[in-house]
């Protein structure tokens, strides 16, 4: 067969089983999904997609450094830039175009006022070094945000500094460390985490310095009380619990959870990515709770952007909240000041550059603002509706890991595919050619081949029954015996299934100019 | 409520489906004493668009942007023109509204722009590979410092004492909980650090900046090899992206990781972020980078394709054994950078940095003018340090009410230190007139007595 230099074919195969198999084009491209060559593929020495003035003529004062001779970079004009890059973008899946119901991801609809007034001048030109009187708004802005967070959550301070969830893991359980060492404590060896929890779990209170002991599960999904008891001691300085639990289910036990934690001298971390299923009705405060960092790109709707950025803010009990690091806002005679310096009072350090992610803030607050009590209210109402409808309409095709009602997301196992030969991961490719993203995979690991759902509230009960019917046909299709199908998923795709493996053995993580002709032929 | 399409006919016969009473019915298992009785107070109800605009529209409108006034700010953000053609595809819903790219088959998109981000990162810095982004320069300078100790098995840090004080607070804190050694030189505004004394044995690396945070820029070629023969890593802080098109770049000095703030292509200052940390390194380290990285493989009909790849590094593989426990990064500003630098492309993103450098050496030259005023710096990208006759906070606020952002002032980066010195950065972004009237308003201010 031949192929171009993006490695497609240039012709209709010989004996090719047509459109199912290859893409059978003289160009590669196939109507409206166009192939797309690297940037680097595309140079023209010379050419530019900017016009910039010209160089003052001064001598230049680089000290002992030497202009650099080139970068290698490629030359394209403006009208190449932009269709390389909506070409690139017809290759994704979008909550934009269709139903992405990612467990534990939170992919809710992300409204285009919060892009608006993120765009504003007033928030978006604004240096982070201006002298503060010139920055009286941006202040405001994230003085509001942490009266929000604050009541929402029933708490007594906020940090909005991390840049992420795991970030704000990280800023959580340093709190929790100085706290500590505060009272002269440093036996604390410890963190506890569920089985069930986020990799980031683990993975912060290692980075943290904390030995890692994990929490079993009872049969009905949740932390098996008795263990954490018999686990807790002087020698722990805290527990890390997602709540609602990544298994979409609500700890009815957390308020004793949490007399337990604390009358062993721990501190209780609340993992908040599912405050979704809660936000407005519970207040964390109320169950105990010592500290948890927020995903305002789950819960308050700022874009994922294909991996981020995220914003990760933590609130704090009384307990807890000397312990924040530097920068915060306050109240000045003058108006809004900021802590910038460690060096007063009881902060722990410092996280990020400057003061956070002040474009997450802007449309947290926008999104906040626009559903306001009320909205909020009916928005965890209908993410909790929508996850137990769909896990009614499924439960009798697939596997329900646990008994209901669940909270925001509903969780199915892989029994219902036993001696098909189908696997979670053939069933999540299947979908995909049904126009849907897949759900969360193999996570959480407490159940096997773990199909995790989370609709969110911005989805219709029409979207909800197309999505259900998809899935229930496929699960029927897997039970019938055709394996074939499903192994051979997806079809429909830019691409079909990749080779990951190979990708990992031998990495290629970067373009590499050719290597000239003349020198090949020399070796 | 315009966010959320359930009607309440909708409502009732879903909750038939599901057999229950009430939505609070299936809020049964959260203890009672915690469930509010109804929307929480202290909190307004829902509002329109127009009413959420005029009010964020009101908190905007008392900040100064810093492009409506003649504007000198850097210490670590940049204000550069960003072309129209970035943010209007970084809005395109396919890139804001998609999720991290774990199914590869419906993610090319932004799997393809990260192979190329990533290819761009290493041309720039010099550097074999880098990964798809961290959260900002601060965060990959203290990543790169985990990494060079794990890449050593040593535990002591050696920062430069002209690092940016917030890169070296970030590093000093993880080092603290994290548990290793980072030994922070003080402050240096005119250089003359002796470095490789203090590396011995036990030191994992040494982390210097180039151009430093008072603007200097320096030749590491030396210390580079130094540092290797005592078996300790160089790593290179780069803070002003841009100056990676003019000067020579860390990985051909020698360096062994470069931790940079990418916000200066494509992002815009937004009061400090969010902004993209970019971490590069040499080849024989990649399997012990943190952060995600996205490789070339082949799908099932042997096209070429991208996946996130490697990813037995990461937390959601190897938990507690993670080499970090970063899962979001910085994905759409990511983009940003990458659509700019290839707006920018060869010719560009050379002149661009050329322009900047020669702007920066007429606004040296004029603020050297002012009576009084000393320019500390002999080599510099487009950021320098002047030395005050008077305090540069009070010289700061003076401009201010002039309308012009004059610069950081030392000392609000090291409180009570070196209140004389004021970090002046250009750009493009400024023109003959705004040099002007900065020069001319620093020389009314200093010569008029406003300041005792």
């Amino acid at each position: 067969m031949s192929m171009n230099n993006q490695g497609r074919p240039s012709a209709i195969p010989a004996g090719s089983a047509g459109f199912d198999s290859v893409t059978g084009t003289v160009t590669g491209n196939r109507g409206l999904q166009i192939e797309e060559p690297l940037i680097f593929e595309q140079d023209s020495a010379g050419r530019t997609g900017v016009d910039l003035p010209d160089v003052p003529k001064v001598a230049s004062r680089l000290g002992a450094v030497k202009p650099r001779a080139k970068v290698g970079l490629p030359g394209l004009a403006e009208p190449q830039v932009v269709r390389h890059y909506t070409r690139l973008s017809q290759k994704n899946y979008a909550i934009d175009s269709g139903f992405y119901p990612l467990g534990s991801c939170t992919m809710k609809h992300n409204p285009r006022l919060n892009e608006k007034m993120a765009r504003l001048a007033g928030f978006s030109d604004v240096h982070p070094m201006q002298p503060v009187s010139t920055v009286q708004g941006a202040l405001e802005l994230m003085d509001q945000l942490a009266h929000w967070l604050k009541t929402l959550t029933g708490m007594a301070a906020v940090t909005l500094a991390p840049a992420a969830g795991a970030h704000g893991e990280m800023c959580g359980i340093m709190a929790i460390r100085s706290a500590h060492e505060a009272k002269g404590d440093s036996g604390r060896t410890k963190i506890l985490v569920p089985e069930s929890a986020h990799g980031t779990n683990p993975a912060t209170a290692a980075a943290c310095g904390y030995s890692v002991d994990a929490i079993p599960a009872t049969a009905d999904g949740r932390v098996d009380l008795e263990a954490l008891k018999a686990k807790l001691g002087p020698d722990v300085a805290g527990l890390m619990l997602t709540n609602p639990n990544t298994c979409g289910l609500f700890e009815r036990d957390i308020i004793a959870i949490a007399e337990a934690v604390h009358a062993a001298g721990g501190y209780f971390y609340c993992d908040g990515a599912n405050f979704n299923a809660i936000v407005g009705r519970v207040r964390p405060a109320d169950l105990g709770i010592d500290v948890m960092h927020i995903n305002l790109h789950k819960t308050f709707s700022t874009p994922h952007g294909g991996g981020g950025p995220g914003s990760g803010p933590v609130v704090f009990a009384e307990s807890l909240a000397p312990y924040i690091p530097v920068p915060y806002v306050t109240h000045g005679k003058d108006g809004f000041a900021l802590v910038e310096n460690a060096g007063d009072g009881m902060a722990f350090g410092r996280m990020k550059a400057f003061h956070g992610q002040m474009g997450m803030f802007v449309r947290a607050l926008s999104y906040m603002l626009s559903h306001g009590a009320d909205g909020l209210w009916q928005a965890s109402g209908d993410a909790v509706l929508n996850a137990n409808y769909v896990m009614a309409r499924l439960e009798d095709v697939m596997t329900a890991s646990f008994e209901g009602p669940c909270m925001h997301e509903c969780l199915f196992d892989d029994r219902f595919l036993k001696g098909t030969g189908v696997t979670t991961l053939d069933m999540a490719k299947a979908l995909i050619d049904e126009g849907f993203h897949p759900m969360t995979m193999y996570f959480p690991l407490v159940v096997h081949g773990a199909l995790l759902i989370e609709p969110t509230e911005t989805e219709s009960k029409a979207s909800l029954d197309q999505f259900v019917d998809a899935l229930r046909a496929l699960a029927e299709r897997a039970k019938s015996g055709d394996v074939a199908y499903f192994q051979a998923a997806p079809r429909l795709t830019p691409r079909r299934r990749l080779d990951e493996t190979a990708a990992a053995r031998k990495p290629v993580l970067r373009w590499t100019p050719p290597v000239p002709a003349e020198a090949l032929a020399a070796e | 409520m315009r966010y959320l399409p359930l009607t309440e006919a909708d409502r009732q016969s879903m909750l038939e489906a599901v057999r229950a009473t009430s939505v609070e019915d299936l809020f049964r298992d959260v203890p009672k004493a915690a469930q509010l009785a109804g929307p929480i107070g202290g909190l307004p109800n829902h509002m329109g668009e127009l009413e959420v605009e005029r009010l964020l529209g009101s908190m905007a409108a008392k900040n100064l942007p810093a492009g409506s006034v003649p504007s000198f700010l850097g210490a670590g953000a940049y204000r550069h023109h960003v072309p129209a053609t970035v943010d209007h595809l970084v809005q395109r819903g396919e890139f804001l509204t998609a999720y991290t790219p774990y199914q590869p088959e419906v993610s090319q998109g932004t799997l393809q722009v990260l192979f190329e981000f990533q290819t761009q990162v290493a041309l720039l810095t010099g550097m074999d590979v880098a990964n798809a982004s961290m959260y900002d320069g601060a965060t990959s300078c203290a990543e790169a410092v985990m990494m060079a100790n794990r890449v050593t098995r040593r535990k002591k840090a050696i920062l430069s004492g002209g690092l940016h004080p917030h890169y070296r607070d970030v590093t000093t804190t993880d080092a603290r909980f994290i548990g290793f050694e980072a030994v922070a030189l003080p402050a240096a505004p005119t250089g003359g650090e002796d470095l490789l004394a203090l590396v011995d044995d036990k030191t994992s690396c040494v982390v210097v900046q180039n151009p430093d945070v008072f603007g200097h820029v320096r030749d590491y070629t030396d210390l580079a090899a130094a540092c290797q023969a005592k078996g300790a890593l160089l790593i290179v802080v780069v803070t002003e992206a841009l100056s990676l098109g003019l000067l020579t770049p860390p990985g051909d000095m020698g360096a062994d990781i470069v931790a940079a703030e990418g916000q200066s292509f494509g992002n815009a200052l937004n009061f400090g972020g969010p902004y993209v940390g970019l971490f590069a390194v040499k080849d024989k380290y990649v399997r012990q980078m943190p952060g995600r990285l996205c490789g070339e493989t082949v799908d099932a009909d042997g096209r070429r394709g991208f996946v996130l790849t490697l990813s037995t590094r990461e937390q959601h593989i190897r938990r507690e054994k993670a080499t970090s426990n970063i899962c979001t990064n910085s994905g759409l500003c990511a983009l940003a950078f990458s659509i700019h630098v290839s707006l920018l492309g060869e010719a560009g993103i050379t002149q661009l940095a050329q322009l900047n450098h020669a702007k920066a050496v007429q606004m040296a030259d004029k603020l050297a003018a002012v009576p009084g005023v000393e320019v500390l710096n002999d080599g510099f990208f487009n950021e320098f340090t002047v030395k005050l006759p008077k305090p540069a906070a009070a010289v700061v606020e003076e401009l201010a009410k002039r309308r012009i952002l004059g610069g950081v002032p030392v000392s609000r980066l090291y409180p009570g230190e070196m209140e004389d010195l004021l970090l002046v950065a250009v750009t493009e972004t400024n023109t003959d007139a705004d040099m002007d009237a900065f020069a001319a308003a620093l020389t009314e201010i200093l010569g008029s007595g406003v300041l005792a």
